[in-house]
């Protein structure tokens, strides 16, 4: 019993913290408190899909920088399928497409054609900002709206918790769903015995019959549509429409909440948690005009809380061996 | 023997070419089922090149490779695996991390309901490895085992995929002479079964222990084959170098002057910090070789790591000509006179990706006239690394060649090269050959013996047994973090030395 306790005294510190925090930026109330969580969940959807596509990506050994490239473009055409046909779904399904084909375009410069991944990576970046800025149109909008809010029956009716798991839109159930998935897929499946080892010693797995390019596309064609995901949630299910640079960063916070999560899809949940419910706080801070003449203090809070929590937990992390380098047989 | 079935393996013809250098020609070689067949040949000779040729992991520009009499075409290791070929290669194709039921399993997994079964997989490693005496706990990850177990994984996943050809790649270049033993016990039982055996190597005291048939290469041809009974281990290693070599070395006896080195009660802990030196005791004179006799893991790393200042002093003394040097920084030491030809030349001795010149002056480099002020000086150094490449017989000689890209001889021979070159009072030299072919293991060994009688204290720490009886004055055996023994190498027992080393008593 000690023993537990020591081996997870780091997160139940956390969460503990976590709870007073909320509560006193709350004051004390429960619809404000249950407000937080949900706006922290809601932050954190989009991160969970981009660092879902970046493992999925890097424990197959490439390194993939693109994906706020991959989210932006996928939000934007998302958007613009949506708002053309009226069908939220076709929409999603062209996001998905487009992260998928971006996936396609970076594993091709980077396992076929032997090319840096940093410099593939950066190629998606910038094609995505310079086609979503010039194809995009001030004004359109969504004849359907944003994707509808769903709640789970009873579920819903749990104070807090049903508030702030079981009344959500579509694509954050799906997200949710998609850590599991992936971690299984990763963690229990032949696949993903495959994928880590060809993420770890490509050779090894060369060796034994799998096919080191094989593994590598599918794996950065999946990641793709879970970056695709992302961008749809953006413009689809989040704001409701595009705007220019509007993923903000996202893809490259996604890369960090990867990283923090150790490449593996539960700590990926749990640092995207962390990352976007350090945002929520910020904001519910600000409305409540804290420390007005100086707000720069509280926006301070998301990267104090994430240093103090990187501190603690992140020194152990390894990432693949195989990281960053092409690989050819001869 | 006309009508005799047709043989497991047949390479006919089979010629391979790297851009400009030819590395197969023409060759021809045959394995049957049931004998060990020993692939001999100096580096770069062309039998790994072969062997890939085999598990197809490279084409060959032309000729055939046969299966029982029937052409098979291996298009990648898959095809090879299909056809029952499996290999045990020399730089080990394991997935670090993962378990060595996962390693075993790799690629053809069990499965049930499309989660990997784990268990099943676990529990056929167990019976693979109680019928071939080949004992490992499934559930270890193979990054915490020693290299002798990892390479037995290698042989499981192969065990594992059934297979009736075993190709080994140098298999006892990381092994202890204990390892090697048992492996070849293995080799033979596996014979025994009917499997075909091909086993690279060119340590020729293997080849006479357990080969059935001998193939030599040189220079990417088959230059001609043998068997044990027909041949000694001289024949042999003309026909891999091509000239006569002298196996032992002729040596003068040494006439030691004074203690330069001295080492008293040294107690040195390891990188998990548990006491791997228990306190050692160990003097060595100007114009001796002293070698240190042992099973890998006995404190030898440790101790030429705290000579040379890699790694912190527990307690007892290290003196240079009476001058304390525990303590003191690598460099320093290395200024003092103390020069290191290190255990793993990849990873301390050279830097790769710089070339041969820079990596000829990797100690001196802050030094005139390598640099003045703070500036280095190229024309220093590129003289310094002609007259050395010349003296040292490098290959290529080009000086600006990178490094990563010479041969595992010629890496060492920069190594040496370096090493020797600065008026070094004692040097530490760490499994001087280890790796590098016949004709290059003499050269350096003709080094060590001429350096010593120009006067230098020579601390030869070896896991060859052979080489430390061959150039060793005295022979000191080390066990368990202490010197159990210390004695002239003089008419020394060589059974005596095998015993002490494996128990530290004689008896």
């Amino acid at each position: 019993m000690s023993d537990l306790f020591i081996r997870t005294r780091w997160w139940v510190l956390t969460i503990l913290v976590f709870v007073l925090i909320t509560m006193f930026t709350a004051e004390f109330q429960q619809a404000q408190t249950t407000a937080v969580l949900a706006s922290a969940l809601r932050q954190s959807t989009p991160l969970i899909f981009g660092a879902l596509c970046g493992v999925m990506c890097e424990r197959s050994g490439v390194v993939n920088i693109g994906i706020e490239g991959q989210m932006l473009l996928s939000a934007f055409v998302g958007f613009m399928v949506a708002s053309s046909t009226g069908s939220l779904v076709a929409g999603v399904l062209a996001g998905m497409a487009t992260g998928a084909l971006m996936g396609a375009g970076l594993a091709g410069l980077s396992v076929t054609l032997l090319g840096d991944q940093i410099i593939a990576g950066t190629v998606l970046n910038i094609a995505a900002f310079g086609i979503s800025s010039y194809f995009f149109q001030q004004g359109r909008t969504l004849p359907s709206g944003k994707t509808p809010q769903v709640s789970l029956g009873p579920l819903a009716d749990l104070p807090v918790v049903g508030r702030v798991f079981f009344i959500n839109r579509p694509l954050t159930y799906i997200s949710l769903i998609l850590i599991w998935v992936v971690w299984f897929i990763l963690f229990r499946t032949r696949w993903g015995l495959w994928t880590r080892s060809v993420g770890e010693v490509p050779s090894a797995a060369e060796t034994v019959g799998i096919s080191v390019a094989r593994v590598r596309y599918t794996n950065l064609i999946a990641g793709g549509c879970l970056a695709g995901l992302g961008g749809a949630y953006l413009s689809l299910e989040a704001v409701g429409s595009f705007e220019r640079m509007m993923t903000n960063g996202r893809g490259f916070v996604a890369l960090a909440v990867m990283i923090f999560g150790r490449w593996n899809p539960i700590g990926i949940w749990g640092a995207a948690l962390l990352f976007g419910y350090a945002s929520a706080v910020q904001t519910q801070l600000q409305f409540r005009g804290w420390l007005a003449d100086d707000p720069q203090f509280i926006g301070m809070i998301p990267y104090v809380v994430c240093i103090v929590v990187l501190a603690g937990f992140v020194g152990r992390a390894r990432p693949p061996a195989a990281i960053g380098q092409p690989y050819s047989r001869e | 023997m006309s009508v005799a079935a047709p043989p497991a393996l047949e390479v006919l013809g089979v010629t391979k070419r790297f851009g400009d250098v030819l590395a197969n020609e023409d060759v021809d070689f045959r394995v049957e089922r049931g004998r060990v067949h020993a692939l001999l040949g100096e580096n770069g000779a062309g039998k790994s090149t072969l062997v890939n040729i085999i598990f197809g992991l490279y084409r060959a520009d032309s000729g055939e490779v046969r299966r029982n009499g029937e052409v098979v075409h291996l298009n990648g290791p898959r095809d090879a695996i299909d056809s029952r070929i499996g290999m045990v290669h020399q730089h080990f194709q394991l997935v670090p991390v993962l378990t060595v039921a996962e390693n075993v399993v790799l690629g053809n997994e069990p499965t049930r309901r499309g989660v990997v079964d784990l268990d099943e997989a676990a529990s056929v490693v167990r019976a693979l490895a109680e019928r071939f005496g080949l004992e490992i706990d499934p559930w270890a990850r193979v990054e915490d085992l020693p290299i002798g177990l990892q390479q037995r994984v290698e042989i499981l996943r192969a065990l594992f995929r059934e297979v009736d050809i075993l190709i080994l790649d140098e298999p006892t270049a990381v092994l202890t002479p204990q390892e090697t033993t048992h492996l070849l016990g293995v080799l033979r039982g596996l014979a025994d079964t009917g499997v075909a055996v091909v086993f690279i190597t060119h340590k020729l005291r293997e080849v006479m222990a357990v080969a059935d048939d001998i193939t030599v290469m040189r220079r990417g041809k088959v230059v001609g084959s043998a068997v044990p009974a027909e041949t000694d281990e001289a024949s042999l290693a003309s026909m891999m170098v091509g000239r006569s070599v002298e196996l032992s070395l002729e040596r003068t006896p040494a006439s030691p002057g004074d203690k330069v080195l001295t080492i008293v009660d040294l107690v040195v802990n390891d990188d998990r910090r548990s006491q791997s030196l228990n306190g050692i005791n160990l003097d060595v004179r100007a114009g001796e070789v002293v070698g240190v006799a042992g099973v890998e893991g006995n404190g030898q790393r440790e101790l030429v790591e705290a000579i040379t200042g890699l790694r912190g002093v527990v307690s007892g003394s290290i003196t240079l000509e009476g001058v304390e040097i525990a303590g003191m920084s690598p460099r320093q030491i290395s200024t003092m006179g103390v020069s290191h030809i290190p255990e793993d030349r990849e990873k301390f001795g050279l830097i790769g990706a710089h070339t041969v010149a820079d990596n000829m002056v990797l100690n001196r480099y802050h030094q005139p006239p390598y640099s003045r002020h703070g500036i280095r000086s190229p024309g220093a150094v590129e003289d310094n690394a002609e007259r050395l490449v010349a003296e040292f017989d490098v290959r290529p000689s080009n000086i600006g060649a990178m490094v990563a890209t010479l041969s595992g001889g010629n890496k060492q021979k920069v190594v040496a090269a370096r090493e020797f070159s600065h008026e070094a009072k004692v040097m530490v030299a760490a499994q001087p050959t280890r790796g590098i072919d016949i004709g290059n293991i003499e050269f350096i060994h003709r080094r060590l013996i001429e350096y010593r009688d120009a006067g230098m204290a020579i601390l030869l720490v070896s896991a060859e047994l052979d080489e430390v009886l061959g150039l060793a004055d005295r022979v000191a055996v080390i066990y368990g973090g202490q010197i159990v023994a210390i004695e002239s190498a003089d008419g020394i027992d060589r059974d005596r030395v095998g015993r002490l080393m494996l128990s530290g008593t004689d008896n």
